[in-house]
């Protein structure tokens, strides 16, 4: 493996982590609903960085297409989550 | 003022969090890999009936898991439909962005049958299909249309379940009479494959618009529509 592409994955792999962790830290700091979904989802955005990072395999090389499948699962299980805890909200608001 | 938890142990912890997610993600990438399912997933796509290796782990090797995806699609427009009826939408939309919505939403359609047909050998398929056709519905209750363009109920409860029915029948089927529950024949896979991802763009599409309208379609579509 060469050093571009360890590069690349350390680079997009550590913007997930980061992400993950702003997400994680909003969710346990601020009180109101509507935010803590919203820091659920820039976790599940950071964790799908890093499943893409992990499925990169340099730029001529077709990446591992296994982790590709899982982000695209967890991205709809993510979606029609989000959905459900919106109208749970709105119940909860009338 | 210093609140002690949010403002010391919570950063602390997550940096500490931060540290070991980083120091495990440096040894994953760097280590040594051992056996990748890669490889072993790269070397049967051949056999898999579509040459795009995401969508043959998503609708062939892994078919399972994109069954009971569409499963949790469905079982959330259920908890959403639970919960009440939809509210009474938008106001009906002035002339420019409805003549903008008359014209995006046919070619949204047209994109999604393209993405539909493309993921067999690029990046597309099914759900990035259902997505453009879920966009479509958005774009509709935006601009007014009080049901986002989804047929009435009886129709829409079996436009959803189309997918997840559509899948599972396919599955039972090849394993009364093959080799097992979605193990595909070689020569059939490609068009067992389209007709899945068929069912299960129109489901997609129809449960995410039907997720946006936020609870059961209206008793009297016709009432408040745009037209």
């Amino acid at each position: 493996m060469t050093g571009q592409v360890l590069y690349a994955q350390l680079l997009y792999g550590g913007s997930g982590i980061v992400l993950v962790l702003l997400g994680l830290w909003s969710f346990l700091v601020h009180a109101p609903l509507l935010r803590k979904l919203i820091a659920i989802n820039v976790m599940g955005a950071g964790v799908f960085h890093i499943l893409v990072a992990i499925a990169y395999r340099g730029i001529d090389t077709a990446p591992d297409p296994v982790p590709h499948a899982l982000v695209l699962t967890g991205i709809v299980v993510a979606v029609s989550a989000t959905a459900l805890a919106l109208a749970f909200g709105k119940r909860l608001d009338q | 003022m210093i609140r002690p938890l949010e403002h010391i142990l919570i950063p602390v912890g997550l940096i500490a969090v931060g540290g070991l997610l980083g120091w495990s993600f440096f040894l994953a990438v760097t280590g040594e890999a051992g056996e990748r399912l890669a490889a072993v997933a790269l070397a049967h796509v051949p056999d898999s009936g579509v040459s795009n290796p995401v969508t043959s782990v998503l609708l062939n090797f892994r078919a399972y898991d994109t069954l009971l995806e569409l499963a949790v699609l469905l079982a959330a427009l259920l908890g959403i439909w639970s919960l009440g009826t939809a509210g009474s939408g938008f106001q009906p939309a002035a002339s420019v962005l409805d003549g903008m919505v008359a014209g995006f939403v046919p070619l949204l359609i047209l994109s999604a049958g393209y993405m539909l047909w493309v993921g067999a050998y690029a990046p597309g398929g099914a759900f990035q299909a259902g997505a453009l056709l879920g966009a479509a519905g958005v774009m509709l209750a935006l601009a007014g249309h009080r049901n986002a363009g989804l047929p009435s109920e009886g129709r829409l409860r079996l436009l959803v379940a189309l997918g997840v029915f559509v899948f599972a029948m396919t599955g039972l089927l090849l394993m009364v009479v093959g080799d097992g529950f979605l193990t595909y024949p070689r020569g059939l896979a490609k068009w067992l494959i389209l007709i899945i991802e068929t069912a299960a763009t129109l489901s997609i599409g129809a449960t995410l618009a039907a997720a946006y309208l936020g609870g059961r379609p209206a008793a009297h579509p016709k009432s408040g529509e745009a037209t």
